[in-house]
C-alpha cells in the first residue's frame, strides 16, 4: 500500500479514497463517512512530513473500521438498529493502534447486524453488494470490509471473525484476509459476538500489507485477559517440513462448487511442483463442528446481548409502559430476526435441563476438534482448504432459509472452535467472472509463516 | 389424643461479603462509594459499554485467600468464572460475573464461641448489583455498588437454633473484619445473610422443605427471622399442611417473614462459562503468602486470654478488633497478668459503656499507656475513679504524647500514700476544733463519723490522700 511522503500527500491519498467512496456508494459499503476529520488528520500528517518529523508506518493510509469498532466519536452502531445513536465514548485497541500509525480512517462499514450472518444481508442498512456483481451478496459478516478494499475504496479494512466473517467475503471479493490466531489481537472495544470465538482481524490486498498490519496490532492487551503474549514479531518466517494438508471431507464434499474444486486441484498441482509434499487428511470429528458451533455462538451471544436493555445507553423504545414492556420493546423493535433467532437458540442450549446435553456436549466435541488438529499439525506445516463451498451467491436467495445460510460457515468453523490462524486468499475467478477464494489453516501462533506462504504461492 | 410431634430445626447460611479493596473486581474504579454522587465509580466495564471485558481485580483475589485462610478452607489452586443471567437494571451486563462451577474457596468450618464447629461448604468470588430507589411513577438506578467485590459464603447446614444462627453469623462477621476482608459495616450492607430454615420430625434422616429468607443485615434480625419461620413452618406441619420451597423477605416493623418467589416462579439463570475471562491459577506459594498476612483472629484471642479474662468480658471486647488487637498488645508490654485483666475491664465496663462508646472514634490509648495506668492503680497509686478518669482522657488528642504518670500528675489525681506525709494531714485535721465532736463520738463507738473524719482528711489532701491508708491512720490515732 502507498504510504504518504515527500512525493505523495497523504491529502491526496485520502481524497482519492473519499472519491472512490463516493463513487461506489450504489454498492451501500459505508455507514458513515468521516470526510472533514479525515482530511485534517491528513493535513497534519503532510505538514509532519514537510518539516521532517518522523511519521507511523501507515502515515495517511485510508482505512475504514468494520461498524462494531468502537472509535471514539464515531458511530459503533454494529449495523444494528438497538446501537443506533451511540457515538463511541472510547477508543478499541486495534483502532488506537492502527491511528497511532497516523493511518487515516475514512470511515465506518456495513456488517450484518453484531455480525450474525453470512451476507451482510442481516444490516439495519441494507445489504452491501458484491464487488463483481450487484446481483450477489458481498458475504459476510464483514462484506462491508471486503468490498471497501476490493473497490480501491481504502487500502485495508478493519475485520471481525466469528466463525468465518473474515474469510467468507475476502475470498468472495478477490481480496485477502486473516483471521488470527485466537487472543493475538485485542478485542478491547469491539462489540462482542461470541466471546470465546472472536477474533479481530484485517483485509487488503496483498499479503506484505497484512503482515505490517499484524505486526502493528498483533500485541498483547492488558486490557483483553484473554490476548496472548506478543509473538508475531518473534516468529520464525517459515514453517519448518514443507508438508501442507488437504482435508479429504472437504474436497470431496458434493456441496464443493467444482470450479473452486479445479481451482484448488491446479493449486494444489503448482503446490508440488514448487516441491511441497501434499498430504490428505482423514478428519472425521470436523463433521460435528458446525452443530458444535451453532450452539456455542448463540450461546455466547444470546449471553453478550444481554446488556443492551435500554437502560443506559443508544435505542429505547418509546412504546414502554413499564419496566417489563421497555425490556421486551426494546429487544423486540431493536434485534433483527437473525439475532433474535441465535438469542432464542443461545438461551435454550444453557437453559436448566438442557446445558448438559447441548452446551457441554458441544464444549466436549470442541475439545476433540482441538485434538484432531492438534494431531494434524504433527504429520503437516498448514492445511490448504476452501473457504466456503461456494462463490457468492445471489441476493435473497440464502435469507429465508437459515441452516442453508449456516451451512455456509461448515468449512470456515472449525478454524474458530481451535482457535487457528487462517489466511483466506484470492484463488482466481470463476467463468462469470465472479471471485473465487481459498485459506491456509495453520497451528496456534503461526500467523506469520502463513503470510508468507501465500506470498510464496503468488 | 395424638401426641405432638417435636420437630428438629436444621439451618444453612449463605453470606455475601464486600471486600474492602481499592478498585472494583473487574474494573480501576473507586470501589469506596460512600457519601459520593450516585453513578459517580463507574467505568465503560462497569456499565457494560459494548466491547468492555473485565479484568479481574488481583487484590480481590488475595483477600480472598485470607477470607478463606480464616475459615480454615481450602483454596483451589484452578477456578472459574461463570455468568448468571438475569434482566434487571441493576445489573448492566445483563448477566453478574460469578464463581458457579469451580470456586476459589473449597471446604472448610469456623468456630463459634461455644466451641461448636459450622463447615463451609464453600466459598466464591462474585461482583455485587447496582442499587434501585423506586418512586411513584419511575425509578432510579444507581451504579456505583456494581460489580464491588464480594464473597459468598456458603455454610453446610450446620446450625440448630435461632441464637446459633446469630452466633455463626456474628462469628462469620467478626471473623471477616479481623482478617481485614471487610469493613464490616452491616448497616451499609458491607455484609449480607441470606438464611435457609427447614424442619423435620425429631430423629428424621432426611431434611424437610426449606424456605430461604433474604438479606438480612443485624444479628438480632436473624435471630427473630428464624424464630418467626420456626413457628410459622410448626404450625403449617401440626396443621398437616405442606412448606412450600420459597424465597422470603423479613420485615423488622412486623417482625413477620413473607413470600416472595416461589421455587416455580424462580429464574433459570442460564449458568455458561465466562469467556472473557482465562481460569484463575493460583500455585501453592502465592497461597502460603497470601495466608501468612492473615491477622490473629478471635479464636486467637481467645485461646491466648483464656487464663487472663473472663470469657464474658472477652465476648464484649472481641466485638472491637482494634481493642483486642491492644489488649494483645499490652500483655506483651506488661510484667503481669494483671495489667491484662484490668486493661480488659476500662474496655468492657468503661470505654463500652454506652455515654463512652463516642471514645471509640477517637484515639485509642497506646499499650505502654495502659500499662502504665495499669500498674500506677495496682500500686494504688490511683484510686479506681482517679483511673478512670485518666483512662478516659487519654482518647483526647492533646494527651497522645503524655505518658498515664505525666497525664495523672498533670490531673492531679496520684494519690498520697506516704504513711508519714499522711499522719501530717490526719493531725493537721485532729487538731482542727470542727472535728472535736466526732472524734468524741467515735471514740463513743459510733462506727458512722469515720467517714466523715475521712472525708475531711481528703479535702485537706485535695482528693490525693489513698482513703484506705487514711481510715487506718485514723483508727490508730483515735483507739
Amino acid at each position: 500500500m502507498k504510504i504518504a511522503d515527500k512525493n505523495t500527500s497523504a491529502v491526496s491519498l485520502v481524497e482519492k479514497s473519499l472519491k472512490r467512496i463516493e463513487e461506489t456508494k450504489e454498492y451501500n459499503i459505508f455507514t458513515f463517512i468521516d470526510n472533514a476529520r479525515a482530511l485534517e488528520k491528513a493535513k497534519k500528517i503532510d505538514e509532519k512530513i514537510k518539516r521532517g518529523e518522523p511519521v507511523g508506518r501507515l502515515a495517511g493510509v485510508p482505512f475504514a473500521l468494520k461498524s462494531n469498532f468502537l472509535s471514539k466519536d464515531r458511530p459503533a452502531n454494529a449495523s444494528a438498529k438497538i446501537l443506533t445513536d451511540f457515538p463511541s465514548p472510547l477508543n478499541s485497541t486495534c483502532a488506537e493502534l492502527l491511528e497511532n500509525e497516523d493511518a487515516i480512517c475514512v470511515g465506518c462499514v456495513n456488517l450484518d447486524a453484531f455480525a450474525h450472518g453470512s451476507s451482510t444481508e442481516n444490516s439495519f442498512f441494507g445489504p452491501t453488494l458484491n464487488s463483481k456483481d450487484k446481483s450477489r451478496v458481498a458475504g459476510g459478516s464483514s462484506g462491508g470490509s471486503a468490498v471497501a478494499v476490493a473497490l480501491d475504496c481504502v487500502e485495508f479494512a478493519t475485520g471481525t471473525d466469528t466463525g468465518g466473517s473474515i474469510r467468507q467475503p475476502a475470498s468472495f471479493n478477490g481480496v485477502y484476509g486473516i483471521k488470527p490466531t485466537y487472543g493475538a489481537t485485542s478485542r478491547y472495544g469491539v462489540v462482542a459476538m461470541a466471546s470465546s470465538l472472536d477474533v479481530i482481524g484485517f483485509f487488503a490486498k496483498t499479503p506484505s500489507d497484512l503482515d505490517l498490519l499484524m505486526e502493528i496490532c498483533a500485541k498483547r492487551d492488558e486490557k483483553d485477559l484473554t490476548s496472548l503474549p506478543d509473538f508475531y514479531a518473534e516468529s520464525p518466517e517459515t514453517f519448518p517440513k514443507k508438508k501442507i494438508g488437504i482435508i479429504k471431507d472437504f474436497m470431496e464434499s458434493e456441496k464443493l462448487d467444482p470450479e473452486i474444486k479445479s481451482a484448488l486441484e491446479e493449486k494444489v498441482a503448482s503446490l508440488k511442483k514448487k516441491g511441497f509434499e501434499i498430504i490428505e487428511l482423514e478428519m472425521p470429528t470436523l463433521k460435528y463442528a458446525l452443530a458444535a458451533y451453532y450452539i456455542i455462538q448463540p450461546a455466547e451471544v444470546a449471553s453478550n446481548l444481554s446488556r443492551y436493555d435500554g437502560i443506559r445507553y443508544a435505542f429505547r423504545s418509546k412504546n414502554s409502559k413499564d419496566l417489563d414492556s421497555l425490556f421486551k420493546n426494546t429487544r423486540g423493535e431493536g434485534f433483527m430476526p437473525e439475532n433474535k433467532r441465535r438469542i432464542m437458540i443461545g438461551n435454550f442450549v444453557l437453559s436448566s435441563g438442557f446445558y448438559d446435553a447441548y452446551f457441554l456436549k458441544a464444549a466436549k466435541a470442541r475439545t476433540l476438534i482441538i485434538r484432531e488438529f492438534n494431531a494434524a499439525f504433527e504429520k503437516v506445516d498448514c492445511i490448504l482448504s476452501p473457504t466456503s463451498p461456494n462463490p457468492a451467491f445471489k441476493l435473497g436467495e440464502k435469507v429465508s432459509d437459515p441452516v442453508s445460510m449456516y451451512l455456509e460457515d461448515v468449512m470456515s468453523v472449525p478454524v474458530n472452535l481451535a482457535g487457528l490462524p487462517a489466511l483466506a486468499f484470492p484463488l482466481g475467478k470463476s467463468k462469470s467472472g465472479l471471485d473465487l477464494g481459498a485459506q491456509l489453516i495453520g497451528p496456534r501462533r503461526s500467523d506469520k509463516q502463513l503470510i508468507n506462504l501465500v506470498k510464496e504461492l503468488n | 389424643m395424638t401426641e405432638k410431634t417435636e420437630y428438629e430445626i436444621t439451618i444453612g447460611i449463605e453470606t455475601h461479603v464486600q471486600l474492602k479493596t481499592k478498585t472494583k473486581l473487574f474494573s480501576e474504579v473507586d470501589n469506596d462509594a460512600r457519601g459520593k454522587e450516585p453513578n459517580s465509580c463507574v467505568s465503560p466495564i462497569d456499565y457494560a459499554l459494548p466491547g468492555m471485558l473485565p479484568r479481574l481485580n488481583g487484590e480481590a483475589v488475595k483477600i480472598a485467600v485470607r477470607a478463606g485462610t480464616a475459615m480454615n478452607c481450602k483454596i483451589n489452586p484452578r477456578s472459574r468464572f461463570d455468568r448468571k443471567h438475569y434482566f434487571y437494571p441493576d445489573s448492566p451486563k445483563g448477566y453478574q460475573i460469578t464463581q458457579f462451577y469451580s470456586p476459589i474457596i473449597g471446604a472448610g468450618f469456623i468456630t463459634l464461641p461455644s466451641g461448636k464447629k459450622v463447615r463451609i461448604e464453600h466459598a466464591h468470588l462474585e461482583g455485587d448489583a447496582g442499587k434501585l430507589s423506586h418512586f411513584d411513577d419511575y425509578s432510579l438506578v444507581d451504579l456505583n455498588r456494581v460489580d464491588t467485590p464480594l464473597i459468598e459464603i456458603v455454610s453446610m447446614p450446620d446450625i440448630k437454633s435461632a441464637a446459633e444462627a446469630r452466633d455463626y453469623c456474628k462469628e462469620l462477621w467478626r471473623i471477616m473484619t479481623y482478617a481485614d476482608v471487610t469493613e464490616g459495616d452491616l448497616y451499609n450492607g458491607n455484609m449480607r445473610f441470606d438464611v435457609n430454615i427447614s424442619l423435620a420430625p425429631k430423629g428424621s434422616k432426611t431434611l424437610g422443605t426449606r424456605a430461604e429468607i433474604k438479606n438480612l443485615n443485624s444479628f438480632r434480625s436473624i435471630e427473630r427471622a428464624v424464630e418467626y419461620e420456626y413457628s410459622r413452618q410448626k404450625k403449617l406441619l401440626d396443621a398437616g399442611e405442606k412448606v412450600i420451597q420459597e424465597t422470603r423477605g423479613w420485615s423488622d416493623a412486623t417482625g413477620k417473614t413473607t413470600s416472595q418467589r416461589s421455587k416455580e416462579e424462580a429464574q433459570d439463570y442460564r449458568y455458561m462459562p465466562e469467556p472473557d475471562l482465562p481460569p484463575l491459577n493460583l500455585s501453592e506459594d502465592f497461597v502460603k503468602t497470601e495466608a501468612k498476612k492473615c491477622p490473629a483472629l478471635p479464636a486467637d484471642y481467645r485461646e491466648q486470654f483464656k487464663t487472663s479474662v473472663p470469657a464474658e468480658t472477652l465476648e464484649v471486647i472481641l466485638d472491637y478488633p482494634e481493642l483486642a488487637r491492644r489488649l494483645a498488645e499490652v500483655e506483651s508490654a506488661a510484667s503481669s497478668g494483671n495489667a491484662v485483666e484490668y486493661t480488659a475491664n476500662l474496655f468492657a465496663s468503661v470505654l463500652l459503656a454506652e455515654e463512652n462508646q463516642s471514645l471509640l472514634n477517637d484515639n485509642l490509648p497506646s499499650a505502654a499507656q495502659l500499662k502504665e495506668l495499669s500498674e500506677m492503680k495496682s500500686k494504688n497509686e490511683l484510686s479506681s475513679t482517679a483511673a478512670k478518669e485518666v483512662f478516659l482522657k487519654l482518647f483526647e488528642t492533646k494527651h497522645v504524647n503524655k505518658s498515664a504518670r505525666e497525664l495523672a500528675k498533670e490531673l492531679n489525681l496520684i494519690q498520697e500514700n506516704d504513711s508519714a506525709a499522711l499522719e501530717k494531714i490526719v493531725d493537721k485535721v485532729l487538731e482542727n476544733p470542727a472535728t472535736k465532736s466526732a472524734q468524741a463520738d467515735f471514740k463513743a463507738g459510733k462506727e458512722k463519723v469515720l467517714g466523715f473524719l475521712v472525708g475531711q482528711v481528703m479535702k485537706e489532701s485535695r482528693g490525693k490522700a489513698n482513703p484506705s491508708a487514711v481510715q487506718e491512720i485514723l483508727r490508730k490515732k483515735l483507739a
